[in-house]
């Protein structure tokens, strides 16, 4: 299994399959708060999509409006061909969507609330039964059917929710959040999950926080701040936009190193972040010649340096220099790409 | 890990044919009875309320209140099968908050089904606890010495009857589950408006003794014409006039209820 570089589907030209969901200038408003503000949004075909953003940027809303569950103040939009203003009921038959909080009957079995769901689609009797009988093999769940949904693991009612999801294989499917508050392991079983999903010729729509996960999964994103879309591409483009990369650098003097940070900052125009040690000075570096000159520029003033490097931008350094704040990522320490 | 190639080996399927709304309605009746199943606790409540309420004013307020605790027996106990009624339609409401609260009908709402299914199947429940609870309330009566004049007809009519009042009534708590986001306030709530609508009838007492603004109240109440009917149902000796007063309060509250709950379950 892959685990770290995208999925090859990448590179595949966009403008070869129509969209799965294709927006215009999408807009809601909650009071005075414009939650959602003008947003326009083509994902093609196949692919896993991201929508990364903070929390209260407007994932949700634009999500749910997608799904037919918010209707949106202004804008038009397509979901699998059908109009979401007009045939919302055909855009249903399309979708399915796993909400932030787990979608599910808490009081009844695993089992019981997929054959729930699999009735409600139109499967009869013993078809329904097959049918759930099928996704919780398929999820790994089939030792806890007649578990009730209250007593399973954070991880096991995910699963159970995105199984809920594929009672008939939807065309597109809305993933609001799908690892937030999952353990690691769970986070990473629920990414194979969706990877697998994707293989099998399904659309991905998710929303993250997690700048790891969109870099992880995704083949495109688009970043979402105050209800604005910012940048949108994949995820080696975001980086790209951002400029060549960022430039480390140490110096053998510790003493050193606010004069280090006050002569790179001079010459290549951005704020120097410290390393949370202290040691180690990061900033934007425009390009590898830019950087090439601020070093030799640290020489000439007869700073020594015991390190630097050179690197591509992690979404978190892309996340701050689009939108000026860290993303929610930025704390943690596995939060390197 | 082993979950994506058994991903992979997920049989593709395609919609089934489009189900009716009848079909998505007794789904969600079918999860109703499944609540009953694993939540056998709320079982408790509906049963043990009206037991007590039965035994108490019986024994303890019957003698002084009718002059024996049978005579009074004979009086209250359609009385309080509406009550009992009435009260228990807050649970739908309760239901729907939690629901609500929990995402589960976001689930709903994003599926190709009839819009008010899920509102359906929490009338099933409703109308389940509605049985439940008056089967025995009717058995303690039975035991206690009540005798129903009009034998089994009046009681199937009385029991129709009250189906038909909990109906009414339980549009008003989906409203209060849609608007209201914690269980424990739509129940408050609730309760606050129903009480004096039950006890300012004529559920406990003959308005006979109560002043005459009281009365006046009382007498239009439509707990105490669901009430009037229901003696008369069961006791024998029933008009038309009483059945369509009392189903005026059911009818009214539906006609205006249920486009309401539509409309607000679908605006978001």
């Amino acid at each position: 299994m892959n685990d770290t570089s995208p999925p090859v589907k990448l590179n595949a030209p966009l403008d070869a399959s129509p969209n799965a969901i294709s927006a215009r200038g999408l807009v809601k408003s909650f009071g005075d708060v414009r939650a959602v503000d003008g947003i326009d949004l083509d994902v093609p075909r196949g692919i896993i999509f991201a929508v990364l953003g903070p929390n209260g940027a407007g994932k949700t809303t634009l999500m749910r409006m997608l799904a037919t569950l918010t209707r949106p103040d202004a804008g038009s939009a397509s979901v699998m061909g059908h109009d979401l203003m007009t045939a919302p009921h055909a855009v249903r038959t399309a979708i399915a969507m796993t909400g932030q909080f787990a979608s599910l009957d808490e009081d009844l079995t695993g089992r019981e609330n997929l054959v729930l769901l699999a009735r409600l689609w139109g499967f009869r009797g013993r078809a329904a039964k097959a049918r759930a009988d099928d996704l919780l093999t398929a999820f790994d769940l089939s030792h806890a059917a007649t578990k009730q949904v209250k007593d399973y693991s954070g991880g096991m009612r995910r699963r159970l929710d995105i199984a809920a999801s594929l009672i008939v294989t939807p065309g597109v499917l809305f993933l609001d959040e799908p690892t937030t508050g999952l353990d690691p392991k769970a986070r990473k079983d629920v990414w194979a999950m969706i990877r697998g999903l994707a293989d099998s010729g399904v659309t991905i729509l998710l929303t993250t926080q997690y700048l790891e996960e969109a870099d992880q999964l995704a083949a495109r994103i688009a970043v979402i701040d105050h209800g604005k879309k910012i940048a949108e591409g994949t995820s080696r483009e975001l980086k790209a936009a951002t400029g060549s990369g960022f430039l480390h650098v140490a110096t053998a003097d510790p003493a050193r190193l606010d004069e280090a940070a006050g002569i790179l900052e001079q010459r290549l125009g951005h704020r120097a972040s410290r390393s949370t040690e202290g040691a180690e000075l990061s900033i934007l570096a425009g390009t590898a010649k830019d950087a090439n000159e601020a070093l030799a520029a640290l020489v000439g003033q007869g700073i020594e340096l015991s390190d630097f490097s050179m690197g591509q931008p992690s979404l978190d350094e892309v996340f701050f220099a689009l939108t000026g704040q860290p993303g929610a990522d930025a704390g943690r320490k596995e939060a390197t790409l | 890990m082993s979950d994506t190639s058994q991903l992979q080996k997920l049989p593709k399927v395609t919609r089934p044919a489009t189900p009716s709304a009848l079909s998505n309605a007794l789904v969600f009746g079918w999860r109703a009875v499944l609540k009953f199943k694993h939540v056998p606790e709320q079982l408790f409540d509906l049963v043990m309320t009206p037991i007590m309420f039965t035994l108490l004013f019986t024994f303890v307020f019957g003698g002084a209140l009718a002059g024996s605790p049978s005579d009074y027996l004979q009086f209250f106990l359609p009385g309080i099968l509406v009550q009992t009624v009435v009260f228990n339609a807050v649970y739908s409401g309760m239901g729907l908050s939690t629901d609500l609260g929990k995402g589960l009908f976001d689930r709903f709402r994003s599926l190709p089904i009839w819009p008010l299914a899920p509102f359906a199947g929490l009338m099933v429940g409703d109308i389940l606890r509605h049985l439940i609870a008056g089967t025995i309330i009717l058995t303690i009566g039975l035991i206690l010495g009540y005798r129903p004049e009009a034998g089994l007809f009046g009681i199937i009519a009385a029991f129709a009857m009250l189906i038909a009042i909990g109906f009414g009534m339980g549009w008003i708590f989906i409203v209060l589950g849609l608007l209201i986001r914690t269980p424990t306030t739509v129940m408050t709530l609730g309760f606050t408006f129903l009480f004096p609508l039950v006890f300012a009838s004529n559920i406990m007492v003959d308005p006979a003794t109560m002043p005459d603004w009281l009365r006046a109240f009382v007498d239009v109440n439509p707990v105490s014409l669901m009430t009037s009917a229901i003696r008369g149902l069961m006791g024998g000796g029933v008009n038309l006039g009483e059945v369509v007063l009392a189903l005026i309060a059911p009818v009214v509250l539906t006609a205006v209820l249920a486009p309401t709950t539509l409309w607000l379950y679908l605006r978001r």
